[in-house]
């Protein structure tokens, strides 16, 4: 169990233990956007870099940087702080009309930004690039219905061809994932609209009730989990009704 | 089915080379062509689709008939290679990764060929120009034209 | 027929000693890429006409790149009993000429530039009136060089392995997989102090020791190949000129690691390397030098060729892994090194083409030798691309500790057309500029490194009073801007800045602020960045910063570009008194902004003008001025 210090406090860690979490264990908080507990680290955001002091000097992103024994760190030495505020300044730049990088600008005492606007036509852009939803959609929910497109500042996000997606399961990890909620789903009516990827995925009815509550794809689910049955099947509301039904029936409240 | 992405994956450089075979035989990246190819291999057509949009060897338009690569590595620039790319411009009416709209002809640039001492450089399909100046530029574009006249590469010229 | 003996390599050699001293006169032709480009091809085709023709039996041979590319086309002639001359600027006629003289039994002064002694042969040093020709090595291109990496560039036809065993080929492999450990492999390297020669110069012995006591399932050797700084070409002259230096290289390290599957990651902008190394692979297989049971070793050890696409960040180490398992390219973050965990996630190890091209020299003549050439901490060679505004353009091999104005002024021959040399760019896009008054500094990691530049691949664009150091910076961040992956913030985001702010420099639209403003992003992008194209992205700018402030402040502060390249910052015109009306200009103009009759001076019209200084550069008389 390695002892790192962070700013001087002395905080032992398991093993393979994130730099960004022994942080944490040392009761700092850094911003971070691109950054999940579920996936692998990216290192992609930059907002989270600290300075290590020992047994090297070096500016490291702390979401990606396991601990070793001895090590010592600064969170808020002038090149870290620097470092994260010219990012947010980029950020802010690239997505102007965004509420959470204006937020976590502020945090950090990032008020106005140095960096060129964008043109009109993305004036409205809220990506930022972590690709969160890429690695969601790829690495834990195995679709990889999306994938990052172009180069450099041309980067974006999409389904291939900016079409339809066929691998897409309408499971909206990706919506639930994104940090500036640049992703917008939507379900109407019998079908469930991913506005960002043009994808439209059919919703099934619950038999209960007659109301679209899951997407037709994820019947999968149903194969390969035979448990999942019980789930799958019925939505939430007549699955509680149903649950509660049952309780009732098997503990019949008897008055006396 | 949807697929649960697999452990299992192609070669190491299968997914590169495959788009160079289907780049090769059709000039540039079909639709199609792509989506066969992605069930060929196993892999996500995303992660094709990804790999087919990064690399510039690739255009999901068709190109020309013949391409002309103006090389813009450092050597070249310093010894005049972005006035042949101007001349170029000027004489196909095409920005850098645009076709002629006579389809003959698709400009491209690139960052070294790799014949410095050569510089300044254009490569037309197979064939290097090196040592150039603006006025030859014109000669052996004509070259490449359906009539077929103007300026034989370097070796032909030579001999 | 596989070799699998020492007496089968042995007579392999035999095979190959026969072609390289043949009885009939041998006649090589420098065929690389930039052979071809000044016009070899024609040459070597008016040569074997001729010798048809002419009924004489001669040995004709295409072989790659012999490292003063100023003088292509190169014609390595040996003429048994009389001796061995280089040839250059050849033309198809005087290739023609050649072949009448060597009919009448002389080797012809035409054209001859040096000679190339064969010590302890049976040949003169000095041929038949040939007497005043110096040799080779005494060459100013030549004297400080010493060939490793480039030792059978241009003398070997890189189609034939019997040549290159007999050129000492093989003799590394052998002593390794018949009479060494793996580990005690490694500690060769180790001890021969050789440093990767891709630009970063880690300890070569140290990776491979880390990579082979990773834990893996499997483990890599890895050539990257993927040359991209412009204006290097050295990795693609070796894989022309010797590519089974490499493929044995990649098998001693291999056997090393304890890899059985090598990969070699080529440029797709290098058409004719990837066919040599492909050829080259396919007949080592066939011999068995490649395959199972190498020399009947029982080590068995295979090679692939993946081709790139396209991306100068595929030089990055793990950038090239992600490109190679297949998506786009983007670098992931180090720890883990991928000597850890790599491709698929097991011990790899990604050396350059240099790199393993200078192994088997080093196997075969021992780790004291190559530790021995060189300085402290920089043993053995690097190889250089001497070009830009050079006299004497080409590749240079040089032991590490030659100075800058030794390799400019010496070897390069100073400046082109006798013009001041300002600065020398090193390390391609990564790289700074180290302007002349530091010439002095030995070309070492180190020195490069404090002069606020980088070794990289070698890399060297000379340039002199003409070159605008704003413009160069412009120029390197456009490249890098266009090249970034687009993952990581300051890379992405910081570049197309840097772009932004430099071009309003360059157009006389900056403030003092933008000055200011472009330093602060520079110096966050190089300490933030994901991968090394950010990290060395800004250098060109912080260098050009730290030693041409002047031409930074003249384009801020006064709207003037003191080299007389920005365009928006310079008129042309015509001195009538100068001008003879030759045309020169009027027909090199791409924008027909100059008008003019025959023989009367001519006229630029400033509105059409596009300021390319191509009339300035073709005039013969230096009519035409720059008002800066």
């Amino acid at each position: 169990m390695p002892t790192v210090t962070i700013n001087g406090t002395s905080v032992t860690v398991p093993q393979g233990t994130l730099l960004l979490k022994a942080v944490e264990e040392a009761g700092i908080t850094l911003p971070t956007l691109c950054h999940h507990d579920a996936l692998s680290p990216y290192g992609a955001c930059r907002l989270c870099m600290v300075l290590i002091t020992a047994p090297r000097r070096a500016l490291v992103a702390s979401c990606a940087y396991p601990v070793e024994e001895d090590l010592a760190v600064e969170t808020h030495s002038a090149e870290a702080v620097q470092a994260r505020r010219l990012a947010l300044e980029a950020l802010m730049a690239r997505c102007p009309r965004s509420h959470v990088i204006r937020n976590l600008a502020e945090r950090e005492g990032v008020t106005t930004t140095r960096f060129g606007m964008p043109p009109s036509e993305r004036a409205d852009e809220l990506c930022m690039l972590c690709g969160l939803c890429v690695r969601v959609c790829r690495d834990l929910i195995g679709a990889a219905a999306i994938s990052f497109v172009g180069r450099g500042s041309e980067r974006r996000v999409g389904a291939p061809f900016a079409l339809q997606s066929d691998a897409c399961i309408g499971c909206g990890a990706c919506a639930e994932v994104c940090p500036t909620g640049a992703i917008r789903m939507e379900d109407r009516g019998d079908q469930r609209i991913l506005h960002a990827w043009n994808t439209r995925i059919p919703l099934a009815r619950c038999p209960g009730c007659g109301r679209f509550f899951t997407p037709a794809p994820t019947r999968f689910l149903k194969d390969m989990f035979p448990e999942m049955e019980a789930i799958w099947d019925v939505c939430p509301a007549c699955r509680q009704e149903r649950t509660a039904r049952q309780w009732a029936t098997e503990h019949p409240l008897i008055i006396q | 089915m949807p697929l649960i992405a697999s452990r299992d994956h192609p070669p190491a450089g299968a997914v590169l080379a495959r788009l160079h075979e289907i780049h090769s035989a059709r000039g540039y990246l079909p639709e199609a062509d792509l989506r066969t190819a992605a069930q060929d291999l196993a892999v996500p057509l995303s992660q094709l689709y990804s790999a087919a949009s990064f690399y510039f060897a690739f255009s999901f338009e068709p190109r020309g008939k013949h391409t002309v690569q103006v090389c813009l590595g450092t050597a070249c620039y310093i010894r005049g290679g972005d006035r042949l790319e101007e001349k170029i411009e000027t004489l196909l009416a095409v920005r850098p990764g645009e076709t002629t709209r006579d389809g003959e002809f698709t400009l491209e640039t690139v960052h070294c060929l790799g014949s410095c001492s050569m510089s300044p450089v254009i490569r037309v399909d197979e064939e290097t120009y090196g040592r150039l100046k603006v006025d030859r530029v014109s000669r052996i574009l004509k070259k490449y034209r359906p009539d077929g006249t103007g300026e034989s590469s370097v070796e032909e010229q030579i001999s | 027929m596989k070799i699998r003996t020492h007496a089968d390599l042995e007579g392999l050699r035999a095979e190959g000693d026969a072609l390289l001293h043949s009885a009939r006169p041998r006649i090589c032709v420098g065929m690389a890429t930039c052979g071809m480009a000044a016009g070899a091809g024609a040459v070597f085709k008016a040569i074997g006409e001729a010798a048809t023709a002419s009924g004489l039996d001669v040995m004709l041979v295409s072989t790659g790149c012999i490292g003063c590319c100023q003088q292509e086309p190169v014609v390595d002639v040996r003429m048994p009993g009389q001796g061995r001359v280089v040839y250059a600027r050849m033309t198809p006629e005087a290739g023609e000429r050649l072949i009448a003289a060597l009919s009448a039994g002389e080797l012809p002064a035409e054209h001859a530039m040096a000679v190339i002694p064969e010590p302890g042969s049976a040949l003169p040093e000095k041929p038949q009136g040939l007497s005043h020709l110096p040799r080779m090595e005494d060459l100013p291109f030549y004297k400080k060089q010493q060939k490793i990496i480039l030792r059978n560039s241009g003398r070997i036809d890189p189609r034939r392995v019997e040549e290159y065993a007999a050129a000492e080929g093989y003799t590394a492999l052998e002593r390794v997989l018949l009479h060494l450990s793996p580990q005690e492999t490694i500690d060769e390297i180790t001890r021969s102090g050789l440093r990767g020669r891709g630009g970063a110069g880690f300890p070569t012995g140290k990776k491979w020791d880390l990579c082979s006591r990773a834990p893996g399932t499997a483990r890599y050797i890895i050539c990257n190949a993927d040359e991209g700084d412009p204006g290097a070409y050295m990795d693609r002259t070796v894989l022309e000129s010797d590519p089974y230096a490499v493929i044995e290289g990649m098998t001693i390290a291999g056997y090393a690691i304890g890899a059985s599957e090598g990969y070699v990651y080529v440029r797709n902008e290098y058409p004719l390397a990837i066919e040599r190394i492909h050829h080259a692979i396919e007949q080592a297989g066939e011999l068995g030098l490649l395959g199972d049971n190498i020399l009947g070793s029982g080590f068995t050890f295979s090679i692939d060729v993946v081709r790139g696409a396209g991306a100068f960040v595929c030089g990055e180490e793990t950038a090239l892994i992600t490109s190679m398992e297949g998506g786009l390219s983007e670098p992931r973050p180090r720890p883990p090194y991928p000597a850890v965990k790599g491709l698929w996630g097991q011990p790899t190890v990604i050396n350059n083409v240099k790199t393993l091209a200078s192994i088997p020299a080093i196997v075969a003549k021992g780790a004291d030798w190559y530790a021995g050439i060189g300085t402290e901490g920089n043993a053995g060679t690097v190889v250089f691309s001497l070009v830009g505004k050079v006299a004497n353009t080409g590749l240079v091999e040089a032991p590490l500790g030659l100075t800058l104005d030794e390799m400019i002024h010496g070897i390069g021959g100073g400046g082109l057309d006798g013009r001041q040399v300002k600065a020398v760019q090193t390390g391609g896009p990564s790289g700074g500029c180290i302007p002349a008054s530091l010439f002095h500094l030995p070309i070492d990691y180190a020195s490069l490194s404090h002069a606020g530049s980088i070794m990289g691949s070698g890399g060297m664009v000379v340039m002199d009073e003409e070159t605008c150091m704003v413009d160069v910076a412009l120029y390197f961040l456009r490249f890098t801007m266009a090249e970034s992956c687009g993952k990581c913030t300051p890379c992405r985001e910081g570049t197309r800045q840097m772009v932004e702010i430099l071009t309003r420099i360059v157009e006389g639209k900056a403030d003092p602020g933008d000055l200011d403003l472009l330093e602060e992003v520079a110096l966050w992008v190089k300490g933030a960045s994901l991968c090394g194209l950010g990290q060395t992205a800004p250098n060109p700018v912080l260098s050009t910063f730290r030693y041409f402030r002047d031409e930074y402040d003249a384009h801020v502060n006064e709207r003037r570009c003191p080299a007389g390249v920005c365009r928006a910052l310079v008129r042309f015109a015509i001195a009538p008194g100068r001008c003879t009306g030759c045309g020169l200009c009027l027909r090199e103009c791409s924008v027909g902004a100059i008008t003019g009759e025959k023989k009367q001076p001519h006229r630029i019209d400033e509105a059409l003008c596009a300021r390319c200084r191509a009339c300035y550069d073709i005039c013969p008389e230096g009519a035409v001025e720059i008002a800066r």
